[in-house]
């Protein structure tokens, strides 16, 4: 078996494994290189050392987007596994319509980020227009818009995975539970917590690394709108990337930085949940 | 067993992230560097004689398929697809022509020249994009292309080569409709004596008139005298570009050390803005009577405003003869194209009874010095035909609607369309026009942070004062970069 393996591994491995290295790979260690030089376009690079990094830093923006990014990553973290959760138990309690129910919930996802973020641009302006204000007003509209946005996007998807893992949870023990008398509440804390543990770390990895990467929907939506406080890192990166002759490789930096604050972040992460996870 | 699964989906499950990350990682290309021309070709083809050029790159000149040209402007796209249609008729040659979409010309450009089949012809927004450019423009000292051109110093120089030709001439000012103006003069109750539009050549009478036209706005039909000033994200260009170059033409030209505004602009490390005041007396008096009330600006778009305006929601609106089509096309369309003209910005600055409309060009070719001789020759050759042939300059004055700084032009082959006819007369008053001083701003950058500033006096979030700053501020650390 194991010999087996190991001699189609080329053939099953090698097409994926070209398709990373020219799509991924390369451009990434092209990227990190290019965080090192200063450049207009990526084929003629001049090396300047730190000297982006340093400048990446001393960049009040690059800060305020940084807790900006961290603020709406906790909170969005919170809320869309919080919803998901409840609509994922509602969801496997035999309602009537539970599959169309699900496939409503679920459809938000499928919609593309650009699109999403015009649309509730237009539903959040004309709630607020009421008012004779905007969601560029202040940047807590504009941060609320964005939660409530991921909220609406992320939910259906969570909710899917958390399905799963309550379906998964094996009749007997439910049974046995509610023979020695749990309440509803115990079976919720004591057996159906623990066992979807598996699906909680991945739905916590999901919206984590998805709102801290977040761009096209905050591009659409906000834009930074007012004076840069509503700009998260991928647009902050964008705007230095593009927004000043000779900023190129200081974008590209922020990248650099950028890719490993997530990397750390979703590792920590993921070792923290995973020892909360119980075998079945 | 349990522990390689496991290793095994943590590595999954960070490669997930990192692939889904490269769109803000990594820019970079995969396409090897081989492919880019060697940079001799640059260096022999500009030290060549022009006679040299042509001869050698004549016969070169047949190889050549295709070439590229990336377009500036997105509302004349179509124009371009037939013209390039009739040039592969006429001379076999293929013009590639990509259009990058509005307010995003920087990007696509960096990301097409650098790969292997990048635009030969592009266009640069003047000395500061040629500063960006400079080692993608070929020198056109020697072309009958710059020959061309009236008037030789609207081109980009740099030493005595000339690295971006400017093809069309545009200008920018109050666009407002007569027909609304003199119902206006017509009303019995009017608080003003002015009585036609050519009173009106200071800000003083300009803000009476305006001011007492909103007290009138339901007898005169309109919801605002001004259409929305639009500060959404991307709609910011009139203000931030257009009407900051108000108050920084007047600065600059104090400085007398310069032949011109522009080259004492690009001399500034730092601003005074001493006219201040100026922009904010037009400013406020866009916002004060504008067709939205203050709250709602930050959703509004360029198109939303030019629509108010050609709707007959609003008399007057702060754009440039480019909107001519925009105003047209609009469905509902009331404004009569001999209604339309044209009135400067009037600011308050003493004076300012000589002041023209803003008058200039961003729009400058350049040919791309990295791709081959005959590549080159080609495209200069398509420049050429476009703006001297007659099926070429038909296109350029009746489809493109440009006026064309060239001598190839005659006097009866001006565009038809009345914002550009508007233009023209205004040249031709005894007036001075102002020159498109924001050429000289340091970046893209520092305007975003000066429209950015806007929105929030327009909110009440900052004072004036705040906005002074910010724009000094960020013409000093814009310009240190």
């Amino acid at each position: 078996m194991e010999r087996h393996n190991r001699k189609y591994f080329p053939i099953f491995v090698l097409p994926t494994l070209i398709a990373f290295t020219i799509a991924f790979f390369i451009p990434f260690l092209l990227g990190i290189f290019l965080s090192f030089t200063e450049f207009t376009t990526v084929i003629d690079a001049r090396w300047v050392g730190l000297r982006n990094y340093i400048a990446a830093f001393s960049n009040k923006e690059f800060t305020n987007a940084l807790w900006f990014t961290v603020k709406f990553t906790i909170v969005s973290m919170v809320t869309v596994n919080i919803f998901a959760f409840l609509l994922a138990l509602l969801l496997t309690r035999n309602i009537r319509g539970t599959n169309l129910f699900r496939t409503v919930f679920f459809m938000p996802n499928l919609i593309g980020g650009i699109v999403l973020g015009y649309i509730w641009q237009l539903i959040l302006n004309g709630i607020l227009f009421r008012f004779g204000v905007t969601l560029t007003y202040k940047p807590e509209y504009g941060f609320w818009g964005l939660v409530i946005m991921m909220n609406w996007q992320m939910i259906g998807y969570m909710m899917v995975i958390y399905i799963a893992g309550i379906q998964n949870i094996p009749k007997d023990i439910m049974e046995a539970a509610k023979i020695d008398g749990a309440g509803k509440f115990q079976i919720l804390r004591k057996i159906t917590l623990p066992l979807v543990m598996p699906s909680v770390t991945i739905c916590l990895f999901l919206t984590m690394s998805n709102s801290f990467k977040l761009f096209d929907q905050n591009l659409a939506l906000t834009a930074g709108a007012p004076s840069r406080k509503t700009t998260m890192l991928a647009l902050d990166i964008y705007n230095t990337f593009y927004g000043s002759v000779g900023s190129e490789g200081i974008g590209q930096a922020k990248a650099v930085v950028f890719t490993l604050i997530v990397a750390l972040v979703a590792i920590i992460q993921l070792n923290i949940t995973r020892k909360r996870e119980v075998e079945n | 067993m349990k522990k390689t699964s496991k290793l095994l989906a943590i590595l999954c499950a960070l490669m997930l992230m990192a692939a889904s990350l490269t769109a803000c990682s990594g820019e970079g290309k995969t396409k090897d560097t081989g492919s880019t021309p060697e940079k001799k070709t640059e260096e022999t083809n500009t030290d060549k004689k022009k006679e040299d050029t042509s001869d050698s790159a004549s016969e070169d000149v047949d190889e050549v398929d295709e070439i590229y040209f990336l377009n500036f402007k997105p509302e004349i796209a179509e124009v371009y697809n037939q013209i390039s249609a009739d040039y592969e008729a006429e001379t076999g040659i293929k013009v590639k022509v990509v259009t990058a979409a509005s307010g995003t010309y920087e990007q696509t450009l960096k990301s097409e020249v650098a790969k292997s089949d990048p635009p030969t012809i592009f266009q640069i927004n003047g000395p500061v994009g040629y500063e960006a450019w400079k080692d993608y423009c070929l020198d056109l000292k020697d072309t009958d292309f710059y020959s061309y051109l009236s008037d030789k110093s609207l081109a980009v120089t740099s030493g005595d080569g000339v690295y971006g030709i400017p093809y069309v001439v545009e200008g920018y000012g109050i666009i407002y409709n007569n027909a609304i103006m003199e119902k206006y003069f017509a009303l019995e109750d009017k608080a003003t004596d002015v009585t036609s539009m050519d009173q009106v050549n200071n800000f003083a009478t300009l803000k009476s008139v305006v001011e007492d036209m909103t007290a009138h706005a339901d007898d005169l039909g309109i919801k605002g005298v001004f259409a929305s000033t639009s500060l959404g994200a991307g709609e910011q260009w009139r203000w931030q570009t257009h009407l900051a170059n108000m108050p920084l033409f007047y600065e600059f030209k104090d400085n007398t050390a310069y032949d011109n505004s522009v080259l004492a602009g690009l001399a500034a490390d730092e601003i005074q803005f001493t006219y201040a005041d100026n922009f904010r007396n037009i400013f406020d008096l866009y916002t004060n009577n504008s067709s939205t009330q203050k709250g709602l600006l930050g959703s509004k778009s360029v198109n939303d405003s030019m629509a108010e305006f050609a709707l007959g929601q609003a008399a007057m609106v702060q754009n440039g003869n480019w909107a001519w089509s925009q105003i047209n096309d609009v469905a509902g369309n009331v404004v009569a194209a001999e209604d339309i003209k044209f009135l400067p910005i009037y600011t308050g600055v003493s004076g300012e009874e000589k002041q023209g409309l803003c008058v200039g060009t961003e729009n400058y070719f350049a040919i791309n010095s990295k791709v081959s001789p005959a590549k080159q020759q080609a495209s200069i050759e398509f420049l050429e035909w476009l703006f001297s042939s007659e099926k070429g300059k038909d296109y350029v004055t009746n489809q493109l609607g440009f006026i064309a700084p060239f001598t190839t032009f005659n006097d009866d082959e001006k565009p038809t369309d009345p914002l550009a006819r508007e233009v023209l007369t205004w040249m031709e008053k005894d007036v001075e026009s102002v020159a498109w001083t924001f050429a000289a701003f340091p970046s893209e950058e520092f305007k975003n942070y000066f429209g950015d500033a806007l929105l929030e006096y327009v909110q009440d979030s900052k004072t004036w004062d705040d906005v002074v700053t910010i724009v000094k501020d960020s013409w000093k650390s814009e310009r240190a970069k």
